[in-house]
């Protein structure tokens, strides 16, 4: 029997899996990690980023974006946009020049590199001869010159890097062609710059280090001019008529130098040093811009003076008598700035200064008074304070949406009103088929709202809880205004700021319920803050609670951080989410799980110590359990355990970086030195037969209740289900729980709370057997409700040696069958493996490798989407995002033609900008027009805005109707009559009436004898068990109760009867 | 005292044996037929009977012929025991509850002349540790060479025993190389390999594993291209059962397939297993896997019990879902469903169950091969 299932395939099931799952990393989200290059096409419209590990992204209107990697993973030191082709050249720190196109494929544009090449100078130079310093893309493009150390500029021919080797401008050639009285100083060294004449494409312009430019003319081999400055040089501009150079140099200083036809003329027109008197850094990069209305910009990089200023990077913008040095926080990899694109305009009119900083992109309106920063659809600096967790929330209603959105829109008031510059390209992505959002927290205390709905990650609304707490930081002290007369005009750019002012006061886990708008978030000193909603500013108090998670539990003492302070009395809180609750565990251990019902208002959380059940609503405290095992007591007497048990992890850890990087060292090519490489060879040999001597081990060892005991609460859950008093099961196997479930009695996950009430969702099957999944990091089972026997199980670890880091529910819509859809479970393995597992059966159907294993960080950041989409870090500032679904897809899918562009001048680049904005627009507005799923429940929200309202209004808190609130009260009381058991059941049942009031307008999906509410929490990873706490329905015998089961309009009915 | 129940004593009959029985502080004499002794519940109930101690559960012991004090307690070693007894059979009884095994060994009734206040007085001051002779009836497996018949030779299947926590499993394994025979000539390839085996551990009491041996298959699954991360959450997961597939560093103990019963050539503590054929046992068996996980369920009167099985063929269903995890996972990252249940998810999946009834003796049956 058994060889006929083995490896047989079910032909049906194999090709419904082939229509559901599929895995793709779509697109990579935030900010490239280490950038190293910046490249700017000005006929394209399209920027280009290259990174330390060899990554070049180029980025146009929001949704066009491409990536490509060189094969070699070095870094990007230069990227240069081919003019007016949809091609560019990079250089890579090996040397090596890379030749990438853009190329139009079944109807899109894909990035893929045609050649590359090697310069290589004669046999026996040195190596120096021909390391590039600087790249010349010629306007013909069609040559190349590449400036080198050794002063020589070599030409070479595009697109198949044939080097002319007859073209080649010696340094030799040179000095023979300058007049007697320049060559008698020693000129030479490497070329800083190379620049074509704006207008005369036979005339080049090199600089040498030491300080001598040269105008070249190409046909002639001929020095037209020679200009002589004392300073070593850093970088020269061309003004766009060609009649004026700018250079400057390593003192601070920059020289204007006219270039006029009386040849000999070496002095400078004009030489300063802008923030001199005393000595300066270098100014590396200068431009000077020509207006319309007469005055230039002046724009730099660096130049500060060196003693007060030398480690600020700043880049300094003069214009019309205003200087402004900005500042930003971190260095400033190269900038360029966006001007009349057509070459042959007259001036440059620069409309903004675009500057790529090693940790973000900044993007300045220069046509606006005040300079103001543009905000940016993409290239988010995700890591502007280091992410300590993420949410997500698929679906999101338009009205929180839009709640949430102005929100946001209050907070952005700074930014420039200018449309967004870097416009190439046209998205061809459809517009994404509902609103997803992403939430992330931070270490400052922020938690930061994303449009994770498409390409795009865009920052919506950000929240920060700091206001909350008393904190060491004078709020003064960062408002402190400088002077009108301070010097350097300084001023502070950008995001990023990784310090934190308190480590308490870092975000660790997010809920938020997307019908209700009630946010809960917890943090690392347990702190639990509920907010809510409000579209105006208010002042409020935040009442405080403290939530004692010891109980009586002797002996015990924290030795952990204090927990924070909180502001008494009212605070002002901006539009936005605004916390009316702040509970703080005590002791003030991380939060280490979460769970909002927004319909019984209840917030769970729990940390290592204990769980805790708060009613948000009444402000009171309903039951709190502490997981701490008596047995455990004397281990957790002190943290001293944990600190032995962290010394083992971090030794553990250590001990396996350096085996990685042994065998990524054994892993590296050979370079081209071979003699080299045989001596380093040698010296690493002796160091990998130590290796081989001492090898790393493993003890296998059962675990043991005592060893691996912890109290530490991973998961909370609330689930509307069968149970019978309070249950706690243990899980033998001893591995820690990741993830609750409850199926209803068809075996379907049951609905969120309040998604049934908002009619996304059908109600729940009551009468079947509901069924509670467990996943323990190695095993997923089943059991049944409200029995609690063991009915399923599926072994992972045992199996494979693999352990769930990450697990959710996710519905898999089926890509040819528009209306079939399964629910399965996404599993994150600590392998880095997805697999997808059945629901209900616990069948593994796919498996792909998606994070490499040794990448903790990325495999600990994982989030799922309930749609079978999936987030990961893959550096501190990038978000991969990936999917296992067929249908759901969010990839960029664009075309840039060079042709089309070409003609874009900056007013009317707003044609494919426009596109996806107004894509995005009228998906609320023509549902019907296309069948996405996303847009069904679109539907249902907008047509009904009355019901919207009205849930709204109850889940507010101010009942609108008296009906409701006095049945409530008379509910209340039926239930205390029949009430017993422990304080914790009584609240129980009292919530689930509670939940009763805001459920009004939805079906009841209940039976007198019929099911339970239960709150579910999960404890104790290791020991493995899953605490329940329930409480039976209203009484059997309530006849009127029994009434309300059926239907809405009895239920009304009822209610007008009282 | 009560001499009373003597019987027969003394009878100089050659056919008859004296019996010395000593309980407590109390001796009854009795004789016995050496040629027809019965069983040995009987012999426990006229144990009782003379020292009218009908509803005591006793441990009997007696004092061979080297003076060694050796348990009785099944048919075997009772006759055992009357076959020796020369000319008289000393008999000591303890009570089950205050039993002193450590009374019990070599040399016990030689070494020490005052071995009778030992055993009576089973509190006594132990000087130094006796080796231990437990009761057959409390023997229990601790390690089996199991599946010669479907191995190749130079591999050892070998299970060991968990129970309880007094004995560690006690070994370590690392990473290291062995040499396979592939189409291209022999190849090195990367292994798990056992490195150390801790003193007095269950791996090493075995004698089965040794360090050097490598590692092939954990409870069935090959462990080729696991590193040594996963194996070893591979063998943790499984410990309460564990189940190696090991290539011996020394081949030279191996056993000899074609020649079964006397295929011992130097394992001799294992192998008289492997004679009676219902120790070959499947590596997977479901009755075991259940037996070590079952979850415990506390209620609210804080009484853990253990959690009942829902569905008579959950053993099926799970077998199943573990063999196709043992499977190489398809192209495409696709593992091969191997039969139909899922498709209609949506449609009523109680019915699924109900569905599988009929199969399930069948898939039991089969259930026994699962591995390899």
């Amino acid at each position: 029997m058994r060889r006929f299932l083995r490896p047989g395939h079910d032909p049906v099931r194999e090709r419904l899996k082939r229509d559901l799952f599929q895995f793709n990393k779509t697109v990579e989200h935030g900010f490239p990690h280490q950038p190293s290059a910046l490249g700017y096409s000005p006929s394209l419209r399209i920027l280009a980023i290259g990174t330390r590990s060899g990554a070049i992204k180029l980025y146009g209107a929001p949704g066009v974006e491409f990536m490509g990697l060189h094969r070699e993973n070095n870094a990007v030191t230069q990227i240069h946009l081919l003019p007016g082709q949809c091609q560019l050249v990079t250089l890579l720190d090996d040397n090596s020049l890379h030749l990438w196109s853009l190329k139009v494929k079944g109807g899109a544009s894909e990035l893929q590199e045609d050649e590359s090449f090697t310069l290589r100078g004669p046999p026996g130079a040195a190596p120096s001869a021909t390391q590039i310093t600087v790249v010349l893309p010629h306007s013909s493009c069609e040559l190349l010159y590449l400036g080198t150390e050794s002063g020589n500029v070599f030409v070479v021919q595009l697109p198949a890097f044939r080097a002319l080797d007859d073209r080649t401008i010696s340094s030799d050639a040179v000095l023979q062609r300058l007049p007697e009285e320049a060559r008698h100083r020693r000129v030479f060294e490497m070329v800083e710059a190379l620049q074509e004449h704006p207008r005369d494409p036979n005339q080049i312009l090199i600089g040498y280090s030491r300080g001598l430019v040269v105008i070249w003319d190409l046909q002639g081999s001929r020095v037209l001019y020679h200009f002589l400055s004392s300073q070593q040089l850093e970088n020269i501009w061309w003004q766009r008529d060609g009649h004026l150079l700018i250079s400057c140099h390593s003192d601070g200083s920059y020289c204007q130098w006219p270039v006029s036809s009386d040849a000999q003329q070496p002095e400078p027109l004009r030489s300063l040093v802008p923030y001199g008197p005393f000595p300066c850094k270098a100014i590396t990069k200068i431009l000077w811009l020509t207006t319309r209305q007469g005055l230039p910009f002046t724009i730099f990089q660096g130049g500060m003076p060196r003693a007060s200023y030398g480690d600020r990077h700043c880049i300094s913008v003069i214009h019309d008598g205003q200087q402004t040095a900005f500042d930003f926080t971190s260095r400033v990899i190269d900038f360029t700035v966006l001007t009349e694109a057509d070459p042959a305009a007259a001036f440059d009119d620069p409309c903004a200064l675009v500057v790529l900083a090693e940790e973000e992109l900044v993007v300045i309106d220069l046509q606006t008074a005040g300079w103001p920063p543009v905000q940016l659809p993409y290239l988010a600096s995700l890591h502007c304070s280091a992410i300590t967790c993420s949410h997500h929330v698929s679906n999101i209603p338009l009205k929180l949406w839009e709640r949430i959105i102005a929100a946001g829109s209050q907070q952005n008031a700074h930014f420039s009103t200018m449309e967004w510059p870097i416009d190439g390209g046209t998205s061809l992505t459809p517009a994404p088929p509902q609103r997803d959002l992403l939430l992330t927290g931070h270490e400052d205390g922020t938690v930061r709202f994303w449009d994770a709905s498409g390409v795009c990650l865009r920052l919506l609304y950000k929240l920060s809880t700091v206001r909350v707490f008393l904190t060491d930081t004078d709020p003064n002290e960062n408002l402190s205004a400088q002077g009108e007369d301070e010097w350097p005009p300084l001023r502070k750019v950008g995001s990023f700021d990784p310090y934190s002012d308190d480590p308490r006061l870092g975000i660790q886990k997010i809920f938020l319920c997307k019908y209700s708008g009630y946010l809960a978030v917890a943090g690392t000193a347990g702190q639990v803050l509920v907010l809510e909603l409000n579209d105006e500013a208010a002042e409020q108090a935040v009442e405080q609670v403290e939530a004692d998670l010891l109980q009586d539990q002797e002996g015990y003492r924290w030795k952990g951080h204090e927990r924070l302070a909180a502001r008494s009395g009212p605070v002002r809180f901006e539009p936005g989410f605004q916390p009316f609750v702040l509970v703080q565990c005590q002791p003030p251990a991380v939060v280490t799980s979460l769970a909002l019902h927004s319909e019984w208002r209840l917030v769970a959380f729990g940390t290592s110590h204990g769980f805790g059940l708060f009613d948000h609503q009444q402000r009171r405290q309903v039951f709190v359990k502490c997981t701490l095992h008596p047995s455990d007591q004397l281990a957790l007497e002190g943290p001293l355990s944990r600190v032995k048990s962290l010394k083992k992890s971090l030794r553990q850890s250590f001990r396996r970086m350096r085996r990685s990087r042994v065998s990524s060292r054994k892993r590296r090519p050979a370079g081209p030195s071979g003699e080299v490489q045989e001596g380093s060879a040698k010296t690493e040999r002796p160091g990998l037969q130590n290796m081989e001597l001492a090898p790393v081990q493993r003890k296998i060892e059962a675990r043991s209740a005592e060893d691996s005991f912890t109290g530490f609460v991973r998961t909370l859950y609330f689930a509307d289900t069968y149970l019978r008093d309070t249950k706690e099961i243990q899980l033998m196997h001893r591995a820690p729980v990741v993830g609750i479930l409850v199926l209803d009695g068809h075996s379907v996950p049951l609905p969120e709370p309040l998604e049934v009430a908002h009619d996304l969702s059908k109600s729940p099957d009551m009468q079947g057997s509901h069924q509670l999944l467990v996943v323990s990091e190695e095993q997923f089972k089943v059991f049944t409700l409200p029995k609690v026997s063991a009915k399923l199980k599926l072994k992972l670890t045992a199996l494979e040696g693999s352990r769930v880091r990450r697990v959710s529910v996710a519905h898999f819509g089926s890509r040819r069958a528009e209306d079939y859809g399964e629910h399965h479970l996404a599993v994150l393995t600590n392998l880095g493996d997805i697999q997808v597992v059945s629901l209900p059966l616990l069948k593994p159907q796919v498996r792909y490798s998606c994070i490499r294993r040794e990448d903790v960080s990325g495999i600990a950041s994982c989030v799922f989407t309930k749609y079978g989409q999936g987030f990961y870090l893959i550096s501190p500032s990038e978000f991969e995002r990936f999917s296992l679904s067929t249908k759901w897809l969010v990839e960029p899918r664009c075309l840039v033609d060079s042709a089309e562009t070409k003609n874009h001048r900056p007013g009317n680049g707003a044609g494919p900008k426009k596109a996806p904005s107004r894509a995005r627009n009228s998906g609320t507005q023509s549902d019907g027009e296309e069948k996405q799923p996303g847009l069904v429940m679109e539907h249902a929200l907008l047509s009904d805005e009355r019901v919207l309202k009205e849930i709204q209004s109850t889940l507010e808190g101010d009942r609108g109707s008296l009906n409701w609130h006095s049945r409530r009260a008379a509910m209340g009381c039926s239930l205390s009559n029949g009430g017993g058991g422990g304080s914790g059941l009584e609240c129980s049942c009292r919530m689930c009436w509670e939940g009763m009031g805001g459920r009004a307008l939805a079906p009841l999906p209940w039976i007198p004898q019929g099911p339970t509410h239960a709150l579910m929490t999960w404890k104790a990873p290791c020991l493995g068990s899953v605490w329940a706490a329930g409480a039976p329905r209203p009484a059997q015998g309530d006849p009127e109760l029994s009434l309300c089961v059926l239907q809405q309009s009895e239920w009304l009915s009822v209610q007008a009867a009282r | 005292m009560n001499r009373s129940h003597r019987h027969g004593a003394g009878s100089g009959c050659l056919g008859t044996m004296e019996v010395k029985s000593k309980f407590g502080a109390e001796f009854r004499r009795f004789s016995l037929e050496r040629s027809k002794p019965g069983k040995f519940e009987e012999f426990y109930g006229l144990l009782q009977h003379v020292h009218k101690i009908p509803n005591v559960d006793v441990l009997i012991g007696y004092a061979d012929i080297h003076g060694d004090l050796l348990p009785i307690n099944n048919d075997d070693n009772y006759h055992k025991a009357v076959s020796t007894a020369n000319p008289l059979l000393r008999i000591f009884i303890q009570k089950k509850e205050e039993a002193d095994y450590s009374a019990f060994g070599t040399d016990t009734l030689i070494k020490k002349k005052n071995v009778l206040t030992n055993v009576l007085r089973p509190d006594n001051h132990r000087k130094k540790p006796h080796i231990v002779i437990s009761m057959p009836q409390d023997f229990r497996p601790v390690s089996s060479i199991i599946d010669v018949d479907i191995l190749p030779e130079t591999h050892r299947r070998v299970r060991l025993y968990k129970y309880g926590t007094e004995k560690p499993l006690g070994f370590y394994i690392r990473d290291g190389s062995s040499v396979r025979v592939t189409p291209h000539g022999l190849e090195k390839v990367p292994g798990i390999f056992i490195s150390r085996l801790v003193p007095g551990g269950l791996a090493q009491s075995t004698g089965l594993l040794a360090v050097n041996d490598e590692v092939l298959e954990v409870n069935g699954i090959e462990v080729s291209g696991k590193s040594l991360d996963q194996v070893t959450d591979m063998m943790i997961a499984n410990s309460r059962n564990l189940i190696i597939t090991v290539r011996p560093a020394n081949q030279r103990n191996n056993v000899v397939r074609n020649s079964r019963t006397s295929g011992s050539s130097g394992q001799s503590t294992d192998n008289s297993l492997l004679g009676s054929p219902q120790h070959i046992e499947p590596s997977c068996e479901p009755e075991d896997e259940d037996s070590d996980e079952d979850d415990i369920i506390i209620e609210d009167n804080g009484v853990p019990q253990q959690i009942p099985k829902a569905v008579p063929n959950t053993e099926s269903l799970e077998s199943l879902t573990q063999i196709e995890l043992s499977f190489e996972s398809g192209q495409n990252g696709f593992i091969p469903s191997n039969e139909v249940s899922l498709a209609p998810i949506a449609s009523g999946s109680t019915t699924e169950f109900e569905t599988h009834a009929p199969d399930q003796k069948l898939l039991e049956e089969d259930g026994t091969i699962i591995t390899l």
